[in-house]
């Protein structure tokens, strides 16, 4: 039997004998996109029972388990990971990792050594994280924002939390720069721009926001630190400074973050549709530069997160008019998406279900978003539950159902079985079905008045923070019964063979399944377009030992 | 990587051949990659150019009061230290391409000198700030006491402080990377045909010294006039 990527690796420094060490100090960009999902779910599920304990204090009005301190620290404990461990480098860093090469048939990112050097800091970002949660003065309590001027006085340990953001954005940065050397210098001879798998085009759209916008963040948050440690006085009121000038600068990185988020998600969206509907993309042309275009607006939005902070009415007017502009690539892909799966053969298999479930939620995130880039309605629902709502159906229900989506349509290109289906189209159904009763409440909650960050509210909210703990059960019970089914796939799966749902893509071309260590046995000649469907069937095909077109 | 490194041939369905681009032996893409990391400086200095100007619009006065306080003739000479240094780089640089391994060392340790006489003036600079009585968390920059400079000054110096010492900060780093070129050097892993650390250090000590061409006249100059005697744009 051939050798695949777990059996043997190249190493950044020497090359040890322990299996151990061997996944330390690897370089392969497969493994790297391994070892970072393991640690950021690992983490996602201390911020998912942050998450479940703050539902549990909210069952009722009053305090039950925790008081509002830690309840500030839990929110705040919460946002952080969530954001800055999870979602920001989540889908690149798993899948633009171990896919994104493979798509565009190189043997490997452009600077291994980085990447691994990445990595590292990474988890070094990760313990300076949580590293305070085991100090005196205890974790951070200032929400994720750190808004000025309550961060720059709150006795909580926000150094650690500023410091830690600092790091990953560093993290963060190197990815993109990585990646978009990569997608620059490494595509296989013949593979244009527009030839290019559109996963790759949201990874290449993505990587821009990283390299861009980070450094603005990065530099918001030392001059944070200058401030609180020794007094410059730009974001301090008694010196003249200005609090709301934070919020700008907090802003100018953290919106286009979201879209950061968004465009390697709705990238998977765009691999899984063709692939299930068995038919090529409806609009090519217009999901890449949608991606593109997305970035660019994303940029010149931020300012809809300050309306009730102190902005002259020209620029809320402004900033309200560009972020319903944004709305309309978001669209576009929609769209195409659905012309897609028009006359196509649908085959609904677990990833095309979570496709398909997210066009629903990301749907509601999407336009409850819109609705709340109106000033006067936003006026009304700012930093209450309504926002909360929205940004955990776009977030949750677009970003983290995407990223499952393909993480079950990539699981037997990464161990080369299968799981269950039967089985994971029930945890689908269950995380589907919790994730509505979870969150739609707090729409309605929101819009009457309750308001975000509270740890407690008035007794006629109580009915829509019970049907939330409710969906809140059922949806953790699903989390836990998917990583179930996966974890039972790898371990007793059956062999998936290389290309099981019968895709276009290069990453499905492999020699062996799992993969061998350098890819592809020989790099292709691209002259064909990422889905090319004929009556439903695969039009190129490939002789693997030689990477030569037989069709 | 290693210097044997031989590019694969994908071939076409006619039988064409074409030279794949590996990431070893990548000139190009490593150029690349540390241009998009040049971008990451801009942008961080830009953001703390836009802070700048926010509040050189709120307190104009100020601002020319504070920049006429600094003394031009130390940022001055900083100033030619530094553009100096970036040509002693590039003559480096040149060098190394020309095959004079022993020339670009010579020059990359007169950039490392030139490097460290900037840091010496800024030394001197700062401490007679601090002897001024103006220095981060000194009376004079906090607020409410009998020290207190106006809100304009306060916001001025803790850029000022906050500005400069980044950019000695990447003085300071960029020593370190010629040291570790000139090690490099020695050691035979960076030569005229693999000298792509030398370009990406030299482009490093570019923006380095263009960041403080900005810097130089946002901090020193704008109270120029003022302090000679000139109107300084009342």
């Amino acid at each position: 039997m051939s050798k695949s990527y777990f059996d043997e690796t190249h190493c950044a420094i020497g090359h040890p004998k322990s299996t151990f060490m061997q996944w330390m100090l690897t370089v392969d960009h497969k493994r790297i996109g391994i070892m970072y999902a393991a640690v950021m779910f690992f983490f996602f599920f201390i911020a998912v029972s942050t998450a479940f304990l703050m539902r549990l204090e909210l069952f009722a009005p009053g305090q039950q388990y925790i008081d509002g301190d830690t309840f500030n620290q839990a929110f705040t404990l919460h946002g952080v990971i969530m954001i800055f461990l999870f979602i920001v480098p989540g889908i690149p860093a798993i899948f633009g990792n171990i896919v994104m090469p493979l798509m565009i048939g190189a043997k490997d990112v452009s600077f291994p050594r980085l990447n691994w050097f990445t990595f590292w800091l990474y988890i070094l970002g990760c313990i300076v994280a949580i590293a305070s949660l085991f100090t005196d003065a205890g974790f951070a309590d200032t929400g994720w924002t750190f808004y000025a001027p309550y961060s720059l006085t709150t006795g909580t340990n926000v150094i650690f939390t500023l410091v830690a953001a600092f790091i990953l954005g560093m993290a963060s940065i190197l990815t993109g720069l990585n990646f978009l050397v990569t997608i620059h210098r490494l595509r296989a001879p013949g593979m244009t721009f527009f030839k290019m798998p559109l996963f790759v085009w949201g990874i290449y759209a993505t990587a821009w926001i990283q390299l861009l916008a980070t450094p603005v963040v990065g530099i918001t948050l030392i001059l944070a630190i200058m401030e609180k440690y020794f007094g410059i006085g730009i974001f301090d009121p008694s010196k003249g400074g200005d609090p709301v000038l934070f919020e700008h600068l907090f802003w100018i990185y953290s919106h286009p973050a979201v879209y950061l988020m968004i465009l390697p998600a709705f990238g998977i969206m765009s691999e899984i549709i063709p692939t299930f509907s068995r038919r090529e993309i409806f609009g090519y042309r217009t999901i890449a530069l949608s991606s593109a275009s997305i970035a660019g607006i994303g940029y010149l939005v931020w300012g809809h997160h300050l309306y009730t902070s102190g902005m002259a009415d020209l620029a809320k007017t402004i900033f309200s008019f560009l972020t319903f502009f944004v709305a309309i690539p978001t669209g576009i892909k929609f769209y195409d998406w659905i012309a897609t799966m028009y006359k196509g053969k649908i085959v609904l298999s677990t990833p095309m279900l979570w496709a398909l479930g997210t066009i629903v939620t990301f749907a509601i995130g999407g336009l409850t978003g819109v609705t709340i880039a109106m000033i006067g309605v936003d006026i009304h629902l700012q930093d209450t539950y309504y926002s909360v709502a929205h940004f955990h159906y776009a977030m949750l229900g677009g970003v983290v159902f995407l990223l499952f989506a393909g993480m079950h349509y990539w699981f037997p290109l990464v161990t080369g079985k299968m799981y269950n289906e039967g089985r994971a189209k029930i945890a689908f159904w269950v995380l589907f079905i919790g994730f509505n009763i979870l969150w739609f409440p707090m729409f309605i909650a929101g819009y009457l008045g309750m308001p975000r960050r509270y740890f407690d509210y008035l007794p006629e909210f109580t009915i829509y923070h019970q049907w939330s703990f409710f969906g809140a059960v059922i949806f953790i019970s699903g989390l836990v019964f998917m990583f179930y089914v996966l974890i039972q796939g790898w371990r007793k799966g059956e062999p998936s063979g290389t290309n099981p749902w019968n895709a276009t893509t290069l990453e499905w071309h492999m020699p062996t399944s799992p993969p061998p260590l350098e890819n592809h046995s020989k790099v292709p000649y691209v002259d064909f377009d990422p889905y090319e469907y004929y009556h439903g069937e695969p039009v190129v095909k490939f002789d693997y030992e030689t990477m030569r077109r037989i069709d | 990587m290693s210097h044997e490194y031989v590019p694969e041939i994908a071939l076409d369905r006619d039988g064409n051949e074409h030279v794949v681009q590996g990431w070893q032996d990548d000139f190009y893409g490593g150029k690349l990659g540390f241009w998009l990391f040049m971008f990451t400086e801009v942008m961080m200095f830009g953001a703390m150019f836009l802070t700048l100007a926010y509040y050189n619009t709120l307190h104009p006065h100020d601002f020319i009061e504070a920049s006429a306080s600094l003394n031009r003739l130390l940022g001055g000479t900083n100033t030619v230290i530094l553009l100096v240094s970036a040509l002693t780089m590039g003559l480096g640089l040149l060098k190394m391409r020309a095959g004079d391994v022993k020339g670009a060392k010579l020059m990359l340790y007169a950039t490392i000198i030139l490097a460290l006489m900037f840091l010496g003036i800024k030394a001197v600079e700062w401490t007679a700030e601090y002897n001024h009585g103006v220095f981060l968390t000194l009376p004079a920059l906090q607020s409410g006491n009998e020290h207190s400079l106006p809100f304009g000054k306060i916001l001025f110096f803790g850029m000022y402080f906050t500005m400069t010492g980044l950019h000695g900060f990447h003085i300071i780093v960029g020593i370190g990377l010629m040291l570790w070129l000139i090690k490099r050097i020695n050691s035979g892993k960076v030569t005229p045909e693999h000298h792509i650390l030398h370009w990406n250090i030299a482009l490093y000590w570019d923006i380095v010294h263009l960041i403080w061409v900005f810097v130089f006249p946002y901090f020193y100059m704008i109270g120029a006039a003022a302090a000679t005697g000139g109107t300084g744009g009342h």
